[in-house]
């Protein structure tokens, strides 16, 4: 039974893989990564019961707290990409005027 | 007796998860627009996780286990939804729009 | 039936493999680098493998992740495209890619019995650990007390690595546009004005800490050592900076106090060596820091353990800080 589930999940995985592959934007592809790392914390929890070593549950634990860290630090990057597209102003182009000192002093 | 029940129970347990983690991944490839695979993904996340970690703690018993994975329960209660919010929520400001149907679009034949 | 599952999870690794290198555009490609740190992480606790298990995911797909989206804002998200196409490092690459293959071939198969490190290596240590350390784990054996001497070159290049990237990192950028300074702190602060995060995020943050100190000192018992704590406690303070602004975090964790302990935690490691000189013993033999050999082996362990976690933790939030803290024209 633990098998048939670890090869549920592995076939999920596979689904998951083939979204990101397929996605036609940004976020599935996030998507994926999101639903990899859920699915790699239940096969974890399942195949250290297969082991009959259920110490080996703190990677499962730790990999809960990763997954939930990366896909933060994704949205972050996105919202500040965002954000700083919204608030762009070109540079003016400074043209040297004649007598203008050395520092360069900008208009 | 009691044992042989728990066991059984733990086995549906964990079959239910498991068919559930599938439908949630077949939901993420068939389903056609982002918002809508979100949603078909989150099944797999909270439904899903909960009923394969039952699952295993009445497959331990009482250990010290059982309390590592319901720590690891709760933990996923927590933030797997809010993944998924945070999720949507960046795919709007960023400008994608969800696909409605024909019929919102028209709002022909809407009941209040 | 284990190896089943163990083949579908080295196809999906080629695949993630395939999917980073031929990935235009380099934010999709960091996202698959995720999933092939995870897979590879899957892959090492199907091999039994536990602590590498942990220490990969940990790095990969969490740190990584954090810090490939720092370099990320700072650089553009497409790849350069090349213009030609060069017959010559196609050729090398070939020929280096068949010599590997045929290689394999001469190794012995994957858990081979006859195969000399199982018939030589592993016994010795499985059966040499309870005589000379008494400790449960012989992964933490092995890489702080058998091999000490290697690990000592592995905090010193994590040592190393940071001060290049603060190297790298000195040069102060062109300022390639303006943007009201107002403006962006309103609105360049990511996921802070979302209180359901934030909320939610806080919570973690001190489970994560407490996690990493468990990991750090348990060690010994259970999968864990000195690198997967310090990246676990990397990773809380980099939550914290994704959480609250990288300035926060750089104020909460100067840098100058991150290059010190850094500095401390690499000579904690060389200073037990030299106790261990000085009590009469070699280099990092620690059968001479207490009166029983066991119980010095325990000291020795542990102080050097706990270098190297402090190295690593250090490094990372020094290196987060750092890019992340980097001003983005």
């Amino acid at each position: 039974m633990l098998i048939a589930v670890g090869l549920a999940i592995l076939v999920t995985m596979v689904m998951a893989t083939i979204r990101g592959l397929m996605g036609p934007t940004i976020y599935d592809r996030i998507l994926a990564m999101n639903m990899f790392g859920t699915k790699t914390v239940l096969f974890v929890a399942v195949v250290a019961y297969l082991y009959e070593r259920p110490d080996f549950l703190d990677l499962a634990l730790a990999y809960a707290l990763i997954n939930f860290i990366g896909v933060l630090a994704v949205l972050q990057f996105f919202q500040n990409r965002q954000a700083r597209q919204a608030t762009r102003v070109p540079v003016p182009q400074v043209v040297p005027a004649a007598g203008n000192d050395k520092n360069g002093a900008s208009s | 007796m009691m044992g042989m029940i728990l066991e059984w129970l733990s086995w549906l347990l964990l079959a239910a998860g498991g068919f559930f983690v599938l439908v949630g991944g077949v939901g993420v490839m068939r389903m056609p627009d982002l918002y809508t695979r979100i949603h078909a993904a989150s099944v797999t996340e909270t439904l899903g996780t909960m009923l394969i970690l039952v699952g295993l703690m009445l497959h331990s018993g009482l250990e010290l286990a059982t309390f590592k994975l319901l720590a690891i329960l709760v933990f996923l209660l927590f933030t797997g939804p809010v993944s998924s919010y945070a999720l949507g929520n960046t795919a709007l400001l960023g400008g994608l729009k969800p696909e409605l149907g024909a019929q919102d679009a028209s709002k022909e034949g809407c009941e209040p | 039936m284990i190896s089943l599952l163990g083949f579908m999870t080295l196809t999906l690794v080629a695949v993630a493999a395939i999917a980073t290198v031929l990935a235009t555009n380099l934010f999709v490609a960091s996202m698959w680098f995720g999933i092939f740190s995870l897979l590879m992480a899957s892959n090492f606790f199907i091999l039994d493998a536990a602590d590498v298990a942990l220490t990969e995911a940990a790095v990969g797909a969490g740190v990584s992740t954090v810090l490939f989206m720092g370099a990320l804002a700072l650089t553009g998200e497409k790849e350069a495209i090349r213009a030609k196409f060069s017959w010559f490092p196609m050729a090398v690459l070939g020929v280096l890619a068949l010599a590997l293959f045929v290689a394999t071939f001469q190794q012995p198969m994957l858990g081979d019995p006859l195969a000399p490190v199982h018939q030589h290596v592993a016994p010795w240590y499985l059966e040499q650990t309870p005589l000379l350390i008494n400790i449960p784990n012989v992964v933490t054996a092995i890489l702080a007390s058998f091999r000490g001497y290697d690990t000592l070159g592995e905090v010193i290049v994590i040592f190393t690595a940071g001060i290049g990237v603060l190297s790298v990192l000195s040069f102060k950028p062109k300022r390639r546009q303006t943007i009201s300074s107002e403006a962006l702190a309103a609105k360049v602060r990511g996921v802070q004005h979302h209180s359901i995060l934030r909320v939610v995020g806080k919570l973690v943050i001190p489970l994560l800490m407490l996690f990493a100190l468990v990991v750090q000192f348990h060690g010994k018992y259970t999968p864990g050592g000195g690198f997967s704590a310090g990246a676990l406690f990397a990773a809380a303070v980099m939550l914290y900076g994704i959480l609250e602004g990288a300035d926060r975090s750089a104020k909460a964790m100067p840098e100058k106090a991150m290059l010190r302990l850094a500095a401390v935690g690499a000579t904690l490691y060389t200073g037990v060596g030299l106790v261990c000189l000085l009590l009469g013993g070699a280099f990092l033999d620690y059968n001479v820091l207490w009166s029983d050999p066991l119980i010095g082996q325990y000291v020795g362990i542990l102080l050097v353990e706990f270098g190297v976690g402090l190295t690593v933790t250090t490094v990372l939030i020094l290196i987060f800080n750092a890019i992340a803290n980097r001003p983005t024209y």
